[in-house]
């Protein structure tokens, strides 16, 4: 045995974390299928899985249900993901995935999509568009002496998403009546009207896989840009790459279920509190737990208030603002 | 003085910030077994002149090898194996234990699909040892005083074993005593273990005690290398520091106190 074993990132709870979160992910998955206007039992899910008839049962959870849950789930793991790099790069945890203007430009292109009657493919693209748009403003102009530090890139997000939130506010002042509901739904965060979750589920296996190798560099990054560099991180090269990836992750996901809040602040925050900052571990938990919390929520939204239903954010904003509270309160 | 083949080799290397030339036309060779101070006023551009040394910021003119290779061609890893910096200053923005933090220094000898070996840590283990750390190695960074945390640092230097080891003001947050053990530390790692120590430092009468070297910055790009007792006299300090310096004597041992 190592003389002392505590001052270590390993722990059986550290080992079981991944294991621990998949299968509540997977349980979570099952009850989501089977809540809803009409009821699935178990068995007729086991049924549905194995590829037998279930009748209506069965066009409800492959029509209607799974490509919501898919959806949710990617968007989930998508934002978390995106948060947890997103704290490394600007090494800030009370960052989160907007805070550099992706979702105020993603908002800015869907609601000009709405305005103008875009539906379906071309009002994704149009969302698309707005967040990588955004993505290039803050990038373009947070260069400056000593490169795109955390501060600067913050300030510029900070300010570009500003900007973004006026001409959404604007764009709200002169909707009609009948886009104007649709607008806000989005604006909160809706998987209900949710893109095909094909491309979300694309990019999250794409973006772990891809993280999971600079994990080690971004425990480096983590301790400042210095002490990266000195270690031999390619600190500028990873920077890049980092910001590209959180922003492509990000883009994705508000393009798919709208600008959800708080997901992607506060679950990277809790997984770092309860499984230490090892970013192997961290973002492989945050994608996970990020999938589990957004698919919870999806599923409250459209059950509690059955038939009407809640746009999701509100209830990722309702968990999300008293467990931000309490982690900034703690840091005091 | 040692006279072992060079490590560090600066030709004709100028070193500026934003327009302003810090040292220009640097020669100046790096020898494993030595003990070189960078000395000179605040803001003066001891910390750049270091990190130019380091590799991390490419000279205004002029050519760095170590160990015969060139400096800008390194790969960022196989240079970190072959020199560390400690730097002045550290953010800890996350929540880390020392024994962790210390283990950072052990990131270039780790492939990237490894983890960190029993090796690794006994590494750090001994590292944490060097600088009074036993016991300290579950303790969050964040909650250590100053010079607790420079001490991290410094075991984590220790552990990153370069055989160049650049240090940006060492011992300035920390206790006398712990100044006095740091600065046999480091003296001991060039005269006994065979590296080179590059030390900015501020307290004139630890350079006269630990250092063979010392290279003065001047002012305007202009700088004074040499032996310790050849340049520190008090009429050349006196116009560096842009104060009046008087030299005590105490046997052998001399002293520089401000008149």
């Amino acid at each position: 045995m190592q003389p002392a074993a505590s001052g270590r990132t390993r722990s059986p709870r550290r080992a079981l974390a991944l294991p621990l979160l998949a299968v509540g992910l997977l349980l979570s998955i099952a009850l989501s299928l089977s809540l809803g206007s009409v009821p699935v039992s178990p068995a007729q899910l086991w049924q549905i899985a194995t590829g037998g008839d279930a009748g209506v049962a069965g066009d409800v959870v492959l029509g209607l249900r799974l490509p919501r849950v898919l959806a949710a789930a990617a968007c989930g793991g998508l934002l978390a993901l995106a948060g947890a790099l997103m704290q490394v790069l600007l090494r800030n945890p009370l960052a989160d995935p907007y805070v550099l203007g992706i979702s105020g430009g993603a908002s800015v292109g869907a609601l000009l999509a709405m305005t103008a009657g875009l539906a379906g493919a071309l009002f994704e693209l149009s969302a698309f568009a707005g967040a990588l748009a955004a993505m290039a403003l803050v990038f373009g102009l947070a260069h400056g002496e000593g490169g795109r530090t955390p501060t600067r890139l913050l300030l510029t997000g900070v300010i570009v998403s500003a900007g973004c939130g006026a001409a959404v506010s604007f764009m709200l002042t002169v909707a009609n009546e009948q886009s104007l509901r649709g607008m806000l739904f989005w604006l909160m965060g809706d998987a209900g009207v949710a893109a095909p979750p094909a491309a979300a589920l694309w990019t999250l296996a794409v973006g772990a896989l891809v993280c999971v190798p600079l994990a080690r560099d971004l425990n480096l990054l983590a301790r400042g840009d210095l002490t990266a560099q000195t270690l031999g991180v390619p600190v500028l090269r990873l920077r890049l790459a980092i910001y590209l990836i959180a922003s492509a992750l990000t883009a994705v996901a508000v393009t798919t279920v709208g600008a959800v809040g708080f997901v992607g602040l506060v679950v990277p925050h809790l997984m770092r509190l309860a499984l230490g900052n090892d970013q192997r571990l961290l973002l492989p938990a945050s994608a996970l737990a990020g999938a589990l919390l957004l698919l919870l929520a999806d599923t409250a939204a459209r059950t509690v208030i059955a038939p009407a239903q809640l746009p999701v954010g509100v209830l990722t904003a309702l968990l999300g603002v008293p467990v931000f509270l309490f982690l900034l309160h703690r840091r005091q | 003085m040692s006279t072992a083949p060079p490590l560090l080799v600066a030709r004709d290397v100028s070193v500026g910030i934003e327009g302003r030339t810090l040292c220009a036309a640097l020669d100046l060779d790096i020898r494993p077994g030595e003990m070189l101070a960078v000395i000179g006023r605040n803001g003066i551009g001891k910390s750049t002149v270091l990190s130019t040394l380091a590799g991390l910021r490419a000279p205004l003119a002029g050519s760095l090898t170590l160990d015969g290779v060139s400096l800008a061609s390194m790969a960022p890893r196989a240079l970190a194996r072959q020199r560390s910096l400690l730097p002045q200053s550290h953010e800890d923005a996350f929540a880390s234990t020392v024994l962790d933090t210390v283990l950072v220094g052990r990131h270039p000898h780790i492939g990237r699909w490894s983890d960190d070996s029993a090796h690794d840590v006994q590494v750090a283990f001994d590292a944490m040892a060097r600088v009074s750390l036993t016991g300290f190695e579950a303790r969050d960074v964040r909650t250590l005083s100053g010079g607790e945390r420079q001490r991290v640092a410094i075991a984590a230097l220790l552990a990153q074993d370069a055989p160049l080891c650049l240090l940006d003001e060492p011992v300035t947050h920390l206790d006398l005593d712990y100044q006095t053990d740091t600065l046999s530390l480091f003296a001991g790692m060039a005269h006994d273990e065979g590296r080179a120590v590059v030390a900015v430092l501020h307290d004139l009468n630890q350079v006269l005690r630990f250092c063979d070297r010392v290279l003065l910055l001047t002012g305007g790009g202009e700088w004074v290398c040499g032996a310790v007792d050849a340049v520190l006299q008090p009429d050349t300090l006196s116009r560096a520091f842009c104060h009046p310096l008087r030299e005590l004597r105490d046997g052998e041992r001399r002293y520089f106190v401000p008149a």
